[in-house]
């Protein structure tokens, strides 16, 4: 059974609905990518040296990062040999399913679940550096939790920045959860504390904690985080249950210092990949998956309330080849 | 994965061809494909890595090896020349409208940096020109961003011009600016909200803006730790609003930063400006050759480059390194390295400039400041030539000796014998080429 037609069959299995918010979410970074990938083998009839170097450069452009790419091409030019391919256009099913075994490399393939406690409070922490989304992201899963049937109460952490607890709590009205905050400036470890103990008063279900963007290389915030995390610990047993860290899908090949960072200090379980409804490819969370084994656990695919959704690499990577399986399907 | 910096990038090519007259058409190949890959680790967009490329190519084959430079810190000068020269100088000016106020629109994409930006550039114009802003709060969409730009303006005390979320940007835009020259205001800040560079609605809204208030000025902020596509969203801002420059925040991580360098070049709008921090007065001009040695992450090694090659002799460079070798530094030699050095610049400049100088041990604690020099220096000259070449004689009493004749006390002297002891040791390990602590190659007089 060919690659794509076994993608398809995957995806098939999950609501229309949920490819449908993929494929339209991920619709600009498929065209530019689809296009390119569609070019580059009309270009070229036979797939030699000049043929892989173009398609290092498109995958490079998608920030997948260099040495991933250049792992990636090797397994490539190896495969192509293996199955004797001379013809480009079947190199592009090739490409794909790399891309996806790269993800997985032997991991189990279903979609990772987030987290959470069942009898009793889960504890989710979000970190990540600034501007990212991490405020936009907790209203988003907050909704969503909510409209599972979870009781959820927000704790804005974000004593820094600006606005940073009036915006959550615009998000607390819009997805009707409660919002635990403290003034500007405060201790954030003692907001979250207080949200944790709301949070067992209230009989919350889930406890979804804010925190300050913070850039990876300032160490005194790394350890205020770190005291944040140790709180949580303290407080909850098994807390906190999912520490997610808010990555922007535009970030290029720094998205990996700052996985290794916040990994370090506060053991992040998995990424949220926002603003993937622009160009911009987050082609790095290949490169993390695969270098820091750290799954993606949702993408945010636009700027409503629905717009996370839980990441699944076969649909990451039918978002990028869509188009290219609908024609590969036309022809055969 | 740690990013490499060129210059350990190139390490491997260069002992290939170290010794060589000229630098051959294979070895630029060789070291242009290091090149590559370090600008792509770094972020800079691909076609403009392969345009750089090239251009580096044509420059670097055939050139004669100059005296004092190893072939690859030839090459190294061709890319830091090539680069600084596509950043462009420095320009960190701000339009001035012949009739006030000068209209400044701020544009991006959601978490960019606009709000704390348009803060900071308030901030900046107050304190450097002296001048008046007043803050306009136009993003209605991104829920509390007006609340955000509120608290700046309060901790600023500087006015805020809002109208809250049902009102229309372009609206408040035009109002705003009404207000401004009724209150004798010389600027006019505009953050908008966020948006992506493929949203036609929100793209066409910030033009109908700035065909109503027409702008001196219009800043995309870019966040420096953008990837592959900070070209795509500079060349859209640029083609629909005509930006006159760029704010490059989060300078302060530890982004290599190459999307300066993509959206230079495909805009050819300036870089102006750099956020450094989380605090109002962290925004400084733009500095494009800083810039150009941070992408090819080699810390300002480059500018040391260009130091050596004017005043180091590189016959006397080539001994001294190998008497750092094998240990049989003296302070003789370090008297004379000293004058060298210093000939150069402000020692303690030059240690910051050596990539990685901070995180050495020895090196951190080691006290830099001139007049300690000057010390050092009147210490050793109060040595005889025998003590200077062992200096395992010096007992008690010449201790005393040299410290009367230098001006300085006995402690000092065993202080700066400690250092020098310890001083060698280290020498031996950088130069011995102890794995993973590799500086070889760089042969810097001092080192």
């Amino acid at each position: 059974m060919g690659f794509f037609k076994k993608l398809k069959d995957k995806i098939n299995n999950q609501t229309d609905q949920v490819t449908d918010k993929f494929k339209d979410g991920m619709e600009k970074t498929r065209d530019s990518f689809t296009s390119k990938v569609n070019d580059l083998v009309a270009r070229y009839r036979s797939v030699d040296e000049e043929f892989f170097e173009e398609l290092e450069e498109i995958l490079i452009s998608a920030d997948v990062g260099v040495e991933t790419v250049m792992t990636l091409i090797e397994e490539l030019e190896m495969e192509v040999k293996r199955r004797n391919i001379k013809d480009t256009s079947q190199v592009k099913e090739v490409i794909s399913e790399k891309l996806v075994e790269i993800y997985y490399d032997g991991d189990d393939e279903s979609i990772e679940e987030i987290n959470l406690n069942e009898n009793g409070l889960s504890v989710i922490l979000t970190v990540g550096v600034n501007g990212v989304g991490k405020t936009t992201t907790i209203g988003k899963l907050a909704h969503r939790l909510k409209s599972e049937g979870k009781n959820v109460v927000l704790a804005a952490g974000d004593t820094f920045r600006a606005g940073a607890i009036d915006q959550l709590e615009v998000w607390g009205e819009r997805a009707g959860v409660g919002v635990i905050k403290h003034s500007e400036g405060s201790d954030p470890a003692a907001v979250i504390y207080d949200g944790i103990q709301a949070a067992k008063s209230r009989g919350a279900d889930v406890l979804i904690c804010d925190t300050a963007g913070r850039l990876q290389n300032k160490v005194n915030l790394m350890n205020e985080l770190a005291k944040v995390k140790k709180v949580i610990s303290r407080e909850v047993e098994g807390a906190p249950h999912e520490t997610l860290l808010v990555l922007d899908a535009t970030t290029g090949q720094n998205a990996i210092s700052q996985v290794k960072t916040f990994k370090e200090v506060t053991d992040v379980s998995g990424i949220v990949l926002t603003k993937l409804d622009g160009t911009a490819r987050g082609g790095i969370v290949l490169a993390i998956k695969n270098e820091l084994d750290i799954p993606v656990k949702f993408v945010g695919l636009g700027e409503q309330m629905e717009d996370l959704q839980p990441f699944d690499a076969h649909q990451f990577v039918y978002g990028l080849f869509g188009d290219l399986m609908q024609e590969e399907s036309n022809e055969s | 994965m740690a990013f490499e910096g060129l210059a350990d990038r190139l390490q491997g090519t260069i002992k290939k061809i170290t010794g060589k007259g000229k630098v051959t058409e294979q070895d630029v190949k060789e070291m242009t494909r290091e090149v590559r890959l370090a600008l792509l680790e770094a972020d800079v967009n691909f076609k403009v890595v392969k345009d750089l490329i090239k251009r580096i190519k044509e420059r670097a084959i055939g050139q004669e090896v100059l005296q004092g430079l190893n072939p690859g810190q030839q090459v190294i000068k061709v890319v830091k020349e090539e680069l600084t020269e596509l950043m462009g100088g420095e320009q960190s000016k701000i339009a001035v409208a012949n009739k006030p106020p000068t209209v400044i629109m701020m544009v991006g994409l959601q978490g960019a940096g606009k709000t704390t930006t348009t803060g900071k550039l308030a901030n900046h114009l107050r304190k450097k020109y002296n001048r008046n802003p007043m803050l306009v709060a136009a993003d209605v969409y991104r829920p509390a961003a007006i609340n955000q730009l509120e608290t700046l303006g309060k901790q600023l005390d500087m006015p805020v011009y809002s109208k809250g979320t049902e009102a229309n940007p372009v609206d408040i835009a035009k109002e705003a600016i009404d207000q401004a020259k009724e209150d004798h205001k010389d600027y006019v800040i505009i953050d908008t909200a966020g948006r992506l560079h493929v949203d036609e609605g929100l793209m066409d809204e910030l033009q109908q803006i700035k065909d109503t208030v027409q702008p001196d000025e219009i800043f995309l902020v870019v966040d420096s730790m953008t990837g592959q596509d900070a070209v795509n969203v500079a060349e859209s801002f640029d083609e629909q609003l005509d930006i006159s420059g760029v704010v490059l925040t989060k300078l302060d991580g530890d982004t290599r930063g190459g999307a300066a360098l993509s959206i230079k070049a495909v805009t050819g709008k300036p870089i102006k400006f750099a956020g450094m921090g989380e605090k109002l007065d962290q925004l400084e001009a733009f500095h494009p050759d800083r810039m150009a040695s941070r992408i090819l992450g080699m810390g300002d090694v480059l500018s040391l480059i260009e130091k050596a090659e004017t005043d180091v002799d590189e016959k006397k460079a080539k001994e001294m390194e190998q008497k750092m070798k094998d240990a049989s530094f003296t302070f003789e030699d370090f008297l004379e390295q000293m004058g060298q050095v210093r000939s150069m610049g402000p020692l303690d400049e030059l240690v910051n400039m050596m990539p990685g100088a901070n995180k050495m041990k020895g090196m951190k604690n080691m006290q830099l400041d001139e007049k300690q020099i000057d010390q050092v220096e009147a210490i050793i000259q109060s040595m005889t030539k025998k003590e200077r070449v062992e200096p395992d004689i010096i007992n008690a009493s010449r201790k005393k000796r040299i410290a009367s004749g230098s001006g300085t006390s006995v402690a000092q002297v065993n202080r700066l014998l400690k250092q020098f002891n310890e001083m060698k040791k280290m020498m031996k390990q950088m130069m011995g080429g102890k794995k993973g602590k590799k500086k070889g190659g760089l042969n810097f007089p001092f080192m």
